[in-house]
Protein backbone atom coordinates (compact mmCIF):
# COMPACT_ATOMS: atom_id res chain seq x y z
CA UNK A 1 0.00 0.00 0.00
CA UNK A 2 1.32 3.32 -0.88
CA UNK A 3 2.09 5.86 1.85
CA UNK A 4 0.54 8.88 0.74
CA UNK A 5 -2.84 9.36 -1.31
CA UNK A 6 -3.71 11.94 -4.16
CA UNK A 7 -7.26 14.16 -3.32
CA UNK A 8 -8.93 16.29 -6.28
CA UNK A 9 -10.96 18.74 -4.09
CA UNK A 10 -13.28 21.31 -5.43
CA UNK A 11 -12.28 24.48 -4.53
CA UNK A 12 -15.02 27.17 -5.20
CA UNK A 13 -14.46 30.55 -3.97
CA UNK A 14 -17.43 32.94 -4.40
CA UNK A 15 -15.82 36.02 -4.50
CA UNK A 16 -13.63 35.47 -7.26
CA UNK A 17 -15.03 35.14 -10.88
CA UNK A 18 -14.81 31.79 -12.75
CA UNK A 19 -16.84 28.58 -11.72
CA UNK A 20 -15.62 25.63 -9.26
CA UNK A 21 -11.73 24.15 -10.07
CA UNK A 22 -9.91 21.04 -8.87
CA UNK A 23 -7.25 21.39 -6.31
CA UNK A 24 -4.92 18.67 -5.75
CA UNK A 25 -3.94 17.68 -2.34
CA UNK A 26 -1.31 14.73 -1.33
CA UNK A 27 -2.28 13.30 2.02
CA UNK A 28 -1.08 10.53 4.19
CA UNK A 29 -2.82 7.20 3.12
CA UNK A 30 -3.29 5.21 6.56
CA UNK A 31 -5.58 1.88 6.81
CA UNK A 32 -7.93 3.99 9.39
CA UNK A 33 -8.79 7.31 7.44
CA UNK A 34 -11.80 8.46 6.29
CA UNK A 35 -11.85 10.70 3.29
CA UNK A 36 -12.79 13.39 6.06
CA UNK A 37 -9.92 12.51 8.00
CA UNK A 38 -8.04 13.21 4.81
CA UNK A 39 -9.94 17.00 4.25
CA UNK A 40 -9.16 17.51 7.88
CA UNK A 41 -5.39 16.51 7.34
CA UNK A 42 -5.06 19.70 4.67
CA UNK A 43 -7.28 22.08 6.70
CA UNK A 44 -5.27 21.47 9.20
CA UNK A 45 -1.55 21.12 7.62
CA UNK A 46 -1.53 22.18 3.86
CA UNK A 47 -4.52 24.84 3.40
CA UNK A 48 -6.76 26.13 5.85
CA UNK A 49 -8.82 28.04 3.63
CA UNK A 50 -10.00 24.45 2.69
CA UNK A 51 -14.31 24.74 3.54
CA UNK A 52 -16.53 21.88 4.22
CA UNK A 53 -18.96 20.69 6.83
CA UNK A 54 -18.41 17.83 9.49
CA UNK A 55 -19.35 17.41 13.18
CA UNK A 56 -19.60 13.75 14.51
CA UNK A 57 -17.19 11.97 12.18
CA UNK A 58 -19.71 8.70 12.88
CA UNK A 59 -22.05 8.57 10.32
CA UNK A 60 -24.66 10.27 12.61
CA UNK A 61 -25.32 14.17 12.26
CA UNK A 62 -25.37 14.50 8.32
CA UNK A 63 -23.10 17.10 8.12
CA UNK A 64 -20.18 15.70 5.66
CA UNK A 65 -22.09 14.04 3.27
CA UNK A 66 -19.78 14.79 -0.33
CA UNK A 67 -19.53 13.48 -3.53
CA UNK A 68 -16.84 11.37 -3.95
CA UNK A 69 -15.65 9.68 -7.20
CA UNK A 70 -18.67 10.56 -9.10
CA UNK A 71 -21.17 8.91 -6.16
CA UNK A 72 -22.55 10.87 -3.24
CA UNK A 73 -21.36 9.35 0.45
CA UNK A 74 -20.69 10.89 4.07
CA UNK A 75 -16.91 11.10 3.73
CA UNK A 76 -16.57 10.07 7.35
CA UNK A 77 -17.96 6.43 6.56
CA UNK A 78 -15.62 6.74 3.14
CA UNK A 79 -12.23 5.25 3.46
CA UNK A 80 -9.32 5.89 1.38
CA UNK A 81 -7.66 2.69 1.55
CA UNK A 82 -10.96 1.65 -0.70
CA UNK A 83 -9.63 4.32 -3.53
CA UNK A 84 -5.85 3.55 -3.63
CA UNK A 85 -3.83 4.07 -5.19
CA UNK A 86 -6.13 7.35 -6.27
CA UNK A 87 -6.98 9.62 -6.81
CA UNK A 88 -9.75 10.63 -5.00
CA UNK A 89 -12.31 13.68 -6.06
CA UNK A 90 -14.20 15.13 -3.64
CA UNK A 91 -16.95 17.29 -4.66
CA UNK A 92 -19.96 19.15 -3.66
CA UNK A 93 -23.29 17.03 -3.40
CA UNK A 94 -24.46 17.52 -6.77
CA UNK A 95 -27.91 19.13 -7.33
CA UNK A 96 -27.54 22.00 -4.47
CA UNK A 97 -26.02 25.78 -4.67
CA UNK A 98 -22.43 25.73 -3.78
CA UNK A 99 -21.68 28.08 -0.82
CA UNK A 100 -18.13 28.01 -1.09
CA UNK A 101 -15.79 24.93 -1.46
CA UNK A 102 -17.81 21.40 -0.48
CA UNK A 103 -20.38 23.81 1.29
CA UNK A 104 -23.68 23.37 -0.19
CA UNK A 105 -27.05 25.33 0.93
CA UNK A 106 -29.91 22.93 1.58
CA UNK A 107 -32.61 25.73 2.42
CA UNK A 108 -34.48 24.85 -0.27
CA UNK A 109 -34.84 20.97 1.87
CA UNK A 110 -34.94 23.33 4.91
CA UNK A 111 -38.37 24.62 3.87
CA UNK A 112 -40.14 21.81 2.24
CA UNK A 113 -39.16 19.86 5.73
CA UNK A 114 -41.86 21.13 7.66
CA UNK A 115 -44.70 21.24 5.22
CA UNK A 116 -44.86 17.62 5.27
CA UNK A 117 -45.22 18.00 9.10
CA UNK A 118 -42.68 15.51 10.44
CA UNK A 119 -44.12 15.16 13.52
CA UNK A 120 -47.19 13.42 15.45
CA UNK A 121 -50.26 15.18 15.08
CA UNK A 122 -52.73 14.12 16.74
CA UNK A 123 -56.27 15.25 16.02
CA UNK A 124 -58.10 14.29 19.50
CA UNK A 125 -57.20 17.16 21.38
CA UNK A 126 -54.80 15.09 24.00
CA UNK A 127 -51.86 16.60 24.89
CA UNK A 128 -48.65 15.07 23.85
CA UNK A 129 -46.64 15.60 26.80
CA UNK A 130 -49.87 14.55 29.13
CA UNK A 131 -50.51 11.00 27.90
CA UNK A 132 -48.37 7.93 27.49
CA UNK A 133 -49.02 6.18 23.77
CA UNK A 134 -48.28 2.65 23.75
CA UNK A 135 -46.76 0.99 21.16
CA UNK A 136 -45.86 -2.80 20.07
CA UNK A 137 -42.80 -3.84 18.62
CA UNK A 138 -44.63 -4.82 15.43
CA UNK A 139 -46.26 -1.13 15.18
CA UNK A 140 -42.79 0.22 15.93
CA UNK A 141 -41.30 -1.80 12.89
CA UNK A 142 -43.67 -0.23 10.78
CA UNK A 143 -42.06 2.98 10.05
CA UNK A 144 -38.77 2.45 12.38
CA UNK A 145 -36.45 2.37 9.27
CA UNK A 146 -37.40 5.63 8.33
CA UNK A 147 -36.73 6.98 11.20
CA UNK A 148 -33.03 6.29 10.85
CA UNK A 149 -32.92 9.27 8.02
CA UNK A 150 -30.11 11.75 9.30
CA UNK A 151 -31.00 14.71 6.86
CA UNK A 152 -27.55 14.21 4.88
CA UNK A 153 -29.00 15.06 1.42
CA UNK A 154 -27.55 11.93 -0.02
CA UNK A 155 -30.46 10.88 -1.61
CA UNK A 156 -31.48 14.76 -3.17
CA UNK A 157 -28.04 14.48 -4.20
CA UNK A 158 -28.64 11.35 -5.99
CA UNK A 159 -31.96 12.00 -7.61
CA UNK A 160 -32.04 13.11 -11.29
CA UNK A 161 -35.39 14.06 -10.80
CA UNK A 162 -34.45 16.75 -8.16
CA UNK A 163 -31.71 17.65 -10.06
CA UNK A 164 -34.08 18.51 -13.26
CA UNK A 165 -36.80 19.91 -11.15
CA UNK A 166 -36.07 21.78 -8.20
CA UNK A 167 -39.68 21.91 -6.85
CA UNK A 168 -39.75 18.48 -6.05
CA UNK A 169 -40.29 17.67 -2.67
CA UNK A 170 -37.66 14.79 -2.73
CA UNK A 171 -37.10 11.28 -1.57
CA UNK A 172 -36.22 12.43 2.65
CA UNK A 173 -38.90 14.85 2.73
CA UNK A 174 -41.80 11.89 1.40
CA UNK A 175 -39.55 9.52 3.92
CA UNK A 176 -40.18 11.73 6.81
CA UNK A 177 -43.65 11.51 5.95
CA UNK A 178 -43.68 8.25 5.98
CA UNK A 179 -42.56 7.94 9.13
CA UNK A 180 -45.47 9.26 10.58
CA UNK A 181 -47.85 8.18 8.83
CA UNK A 182 -46.81 4.62 9.55
CA UNK A 183 -46.92 5.78 13.27
CA UNK A 184 -49.64 4.05 15.56
CA UNK A 185 -49.71 7.65 17.14
CA UNK A 186 -50.04 9.75 14.58
CA UNK A 187 -53.46 11.02 12.88
CA UNK A 188 -51.85 13.34 10.65
CA UNK A 189 -51.98 11.19 7.42
CA UNK A 190 -54.55 12.81 5.89
CA UNK A 191 -53.10 16.23 6.54
CA UNK A 192 -50.18 15.33 4.85
CA UNK A 193 -51.73 13.69 1.64
CA UNK A 194 -52.51 17.44 0.56
CA UNK A 195 -48.72 17.80 0.09
CA UNK A 196 -47.26 14.77 -0.89
CA UNK A 197 -50.67 13.70 -3.51
CA UNK A 198 -49.00 16.49 -5.98
CA UNK A 199 -47.12 16.79 -8.61
CA UNK A 200 -44.63 18.05 -6.93
CA UNK A 201 -45.02 15.40 -4.52
CA UNK A 202 -45.16 11.67 -4.97
CA UNK A 203 -46.39 12.06 -8.15
CA UNK A 204 -42.61 13.75 -9.42
CA UNK A 205 -40.80 10.80 -8.56
CA UNK A 206 -40.26 8.79 -11.73
CA UNK A 207 -38.92 5.67 -9.29
CA UNK A 208 -35.26 5.97 -10.37
CA UNK A 209 -34.37 4.24 -7.39
CA UNK A 210 -30.94 6.09 -6.71
CA UNK A 211 -32.17 7.63 -3.47
CA UNK A 212 -32.25 4.20 -1.81
CA UNK A 213 -29.12 3.05 -3.04
CA UNK A 214 -26.99 6.54 -1.86
CA UNK A 215 -28.81 6.03 1.64
CA UNK A 216 -26.05 5.60 4.18
CA UNK A 217 -28.34 4.60 6.99
CA UNK A 218 -30.85 1.63 5.41
CA UNK A 219 -33.97 4.05 4.77
CA UNK A 220 -35.60 3.08 1.30
CA UNK A 221 -37.20 6.77 0.07
CA UNK A 222 -37.74 5.32 -3.21
CA UNK A 223 -39.81 2.36 -1.26
CA UNK A 224 -41.30 4.84 0.97
CA UNK A 225 -42.96 6.95 -2.09
CA UNK A 226 -43.96 4.21 -4.62
CA UNK A 227 -45.83 2.62 -1.57
CA UNK A 228 -47.35 6.07 -0.83
CA UNK A 229 -48.35 6.14 -4.48
CA UNK A 230 -50.42 2.95 -3.96
CA UNK A 231 -52.28 4.85 -0.75
CA UNK A 232 -52.97 8.17 -2.39
CA UNK A 233 -54.01 6.20 -5.25
CA UNK A 234 -56.69 3.99 -3.75
CA UNK A 235 -57.45 7.25 -1.65
CA UNK A 236 -58.20 8.96 -4.03
CA UNK A 237 -60.23 5.82 -6.17
CA UNK A 238 -62.22 5.69 -2.64
CA UNK A 239 -63.30 9.38 -2.42
CA UNK A 240 -64.16 8.32 -5.68
CA UNK A 241 -66.45 5.62 -5.57
CA UNK A 242 -67.47 6.42 -1.22
CA UNK A 243 -67.70 10.55 -1.07
CA UNK A 244 -69.39 9.73 2.40
CA UNK A 245 -66.57 8.20 3.52
CA UNK A 246 -63.83 10.42 2.48
CA UNK A 247 -62.20 12.65 5.02
CA UNK B 1 -31.57 35.81 5.81
CA UNK B 2 -29.44 38.50 6.31
CA UNK B 3 -27.80 40.90 3.58
CA UNK B 4 -24.72 39.12 3.97
CA UNK B 5 -25.94 36.35 2.92
CA UNK B 6 -27.95 37.60 -0.16
CA UNK B 7 -24.82 39.20 -1.13
CA UNK B 8 -22.90 35.63 -1.83
CA UNK B 9 -22.89 34.39 -4.86
CA UNK B 10 -24.18 30.81 -5.39
CA UNK B 11 -22.89 28.15 -7.79
CA UNK B 12 -25.76 26.72 -9.39
CA UNK B 13 -24.37 23.95 -11.78
CA UNK B 14 -26.16 22.91 -14.58
CA UNK B 15 -27.70 19.38 -15.28
CA UNK B 16 -25.73 18.19 -18.72
CA UNK B 17 -29.01 16.73 -21.65
CA UNK B 18 -26.66 13.79 -21.35
CA UNK B 19 -26.65 12.67 -17.18
CA UNK B 20 -28.24 9.54 -18.12
CA UNK B 21 -25.51 8.11 -19.57
CA UNK B 22 -22.34 8.12 -16.94
CA UNK B 23 -24.73 5.88 -14.67
CA UNK B 24 -26.16 2.24 -15.38
CA UNK B 25 -28.94 2.72 -13.11
CA UNK B 26 -29.64 6.08 -14.86
CA UNK B 27 -29.36 4.81 -18.47
CA UNK B 28 -31.68 1.63 -16.98
CA UNK B 29 -33.97 4.13 -16.15
CA UNK B 30 -33.76 6.35 -18.95
CA UNK B 31 -34.57 2.78 -21.32
CA UNK B 32 -37.17 2.12 -19.05
CA UNK B 33 -39.25 5.29 -19.89
CA UNK B 34 -38.32 5.00 -23.06
CA UNK B 35 -40.33 1.78 -23.42
CA UNK B 36 -43.40 3.26 -23.32
CA UNK B 37 -42.79 4.43 -26.77
CA UNK B 38 -42.89 0.74 -27.60
CA UNK B 39 -45.86 -0.14 -25.66
CA UNK B 40 -48.02 2.44 -27.36
CA UNK B 41 -47.13 1.15 -30.27
CA UNK B 42 -47.56 -2.08 -29.49
CA UNK B 43 -51.49 -1.14 -28.71
CA UNK B 44 -51.50 0.87 -32.13
CA UNK B 45 -50.13 -2.33 -33.96
CA UNK B 46 -53.03 -4.36 -32.27
CA UNK B 47 -55.58 -2.02 -33.23
CA UNK B 48 -54.21 -2.11 -36.89
CA UNK B 49 -54.68 -5.59 -36.39
CA UNK B 50 -58.47 -5.72 -35.00
CA UNK B 51 -58.88 -3.23 -37.86
CA UNK B 52 -57.48 -5.51 -40.77
CA UNK B 53 -59.67 -8.41 -39.44
CA UNK B 54 -62.59 -6.62 -39.76
CA UNK B 55 -62.27 -5.61 -42.82
CA UNK B 56 -62.09 -9.30 -44.27
CA UNK B 57 -59.79 -11.70 -45.54
CA UNK B 58 -58.02 -9.33 -48.24
CA UNK B 59 -57.32 -7.16 -45.75
CA UNK B 60 -55.77 -9.25 -42.99
CA UNK B 61 -53.72 -11.03 -45.68
CA UNK B 62 -52.08 -7.55 -46.73
CA UNK B 63 -51.99 -6.90 -43.09
CA UNK B 64 -49.69 -10.11 -42.58
CA UNK B 65 -47.43 -8.94 -45.71
CA UNK B 66 -46.39 -5.56 -43.92
CA UNK B 67 -45.75 -7.22 -40.65
CA UNK B 68 -43.46 -9.61 -42.19
CA UNK B 69 -41.39 -6.85 -44.13
CA UNK B 70 -37.62 -6.82 -42.56
CA UNK B 71 -38.04 -3.92 -40.66
CA UNK B 72 -41.00 -4.46 -39.20
CA UNK B 73 -39.98 -7.37 -38.18
CA UNK B 74 -36.60 -5.64 -36.95
CA UNK B 75 -39.23 -3.09 -35.23
CA UNK B 76 -41.13 -5.29 -33.40
CA UNK B 77 -38.78 -7.57 -32.14
CA UNK B 78 -37.32 -3.99 -30.21
CA UNK B 79 -40.31 -3.16 -29.27
CA UNK B 80 -40.89 -6.37 -27.48
CA UNK B 81 -37.13 -5.91 -25.87
CA UNK B 82 -38.10 -2.76 -24.61
CA UNK B 83 -41.93 -4.30 -23.57
CA UNK B 84 -39.96 -7.03 -21.82
CA UNK B 85 -37.98 -4.24 -19.85
CA UNK B 86 -40.69 -2.55 -19.10
CA UNK B 87 -42.61 -5.67 -17.24
CA UNK B 88 -39.81 -6.59 -15.34
CA UNK B 89 -38.76 -3.38 -14.00
CA UNK B 90 -42.22 -3.04 -13.49
CA UNK B 91 -43.28 -6.30 -11.79
CA UNK B 92 -39.56 -5.41 -9.79
CA UNK B 93 -41.24 -2.67 -8.06
CA UNK B 94 -44.18 -3.90 -7.19
CA UNK B 95 -43.13 -5.19 -3.38
CA UNK B 96 -41.82 -1.62 -3.22
CA UNK B 97 -44.83 -0.57 -3.55
CA UNK B 98 -47.29 -3.38 -2.00
CA UNK B 99 -46.18 -4.82 1.56
CA UNK B 100 -48.07 -7.67 1.81
CA UNK B 101 -49.16 -9.57 5.12
CA UNK B 102 -49.69 -13.78 5.72
CA UNK B 103 -50.97 -14.44 9.39
CA UNK B 104 -49.90 -10.58 10.37
CA UNK B 105 -46.22 -10.96 8.83
CA UNK B 106 -44.95 -8.97 6.04
CA UNK B 107 -44.13 -11.60 2.62
CA UNK B 108 -40.25 -11.03 1.61
CA UNK B 109 -39.99 -9.09 -1.11
CA UNK B 110 -38.75 -11.41 -3.69
CA UNK B 111 -42.15 -13.77 -2.35
CA UNK B 112 -44.26 -10.76 -3.74
CA UNK B 113 -42.36 -10.40 -7.29
CA UNK B 114 -42.53 -14.07 -7.62
CA UNK B 115 -45.87 -13.66 -7.45
CA UNK B 116 -46.59 -11.14 -10.22
CA UNK B 117 -44.35 -12.94 -12.27
CA UNK B 118 -45.52 -16.13 -11.95
CA UNK B 119 -48.93 -14.59 -12.65
CA UNK B 120 -47.48 -13.09 -15.87
CA UNK B 121 -46.11 -16.28 -16.78
CA UNK B 122 -49.48 -18.18 -16.05
CA UNK B 123 -51.34 -14.53 -18.75
CA UNK B 124 -48.79 -15.61 -21.19
CA UNK B 125 -49.12 -19.53 -21.47
CA UNK B 126 -53.04 -18.75 -21.88
CA UNK B 127 -52.82 -16.28 -24.29
CA UNK B 128 -50.20 -18.34 -26.36
CA UNK B 129 -52.49 -21.41 -26.09
CA UNK B 130 -55.51 -19.50 -27.76
CA UNK B 131 -52.90 -17.50 -30.52
CA UNK B 132 -51.73 -21.35 -31.42
CA UNK B 133 -54.99 -22.56 -31.51
CA UNK B 134 -55.65 -24.59 -28.39
CA UNK B 135 -59.02 -23.03 -27.96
Amino acid sequence: MPDTITLQVTRYRPDADGPPTLQEYVVPLREEWAVLDGLNYIKDQLDGTLSFRWSCRMGICGSCGMTVNGDPALTCGTFLTDYAPGPVRVEPLANFPVIRDLVVEIDDFMRKLPEVKPWLVREDGEALDDVEFLQTPAEMDEYKQYSMCINCMLCYAACPVYGLEPDFLGPAAIALAQRYNLDSRDQGAHQRLDVLATAEGIWACTYVGECTTACPKGVDPAGAIQRYKLTAATRTLRSFLMPWRAR
Amino acid sequence: MTANQADVRRYRPRTSVFWWVHRRSYLLFVLRELSCVFVAWFVVYLVLLVAAAHRGSDSYQQFLEWSSRPWMVVLNLVALAFVVLHAITWFTLAPKAMVVRLQGRPLPARMVAGGHFAAWAVASAVVAWIVLGGW
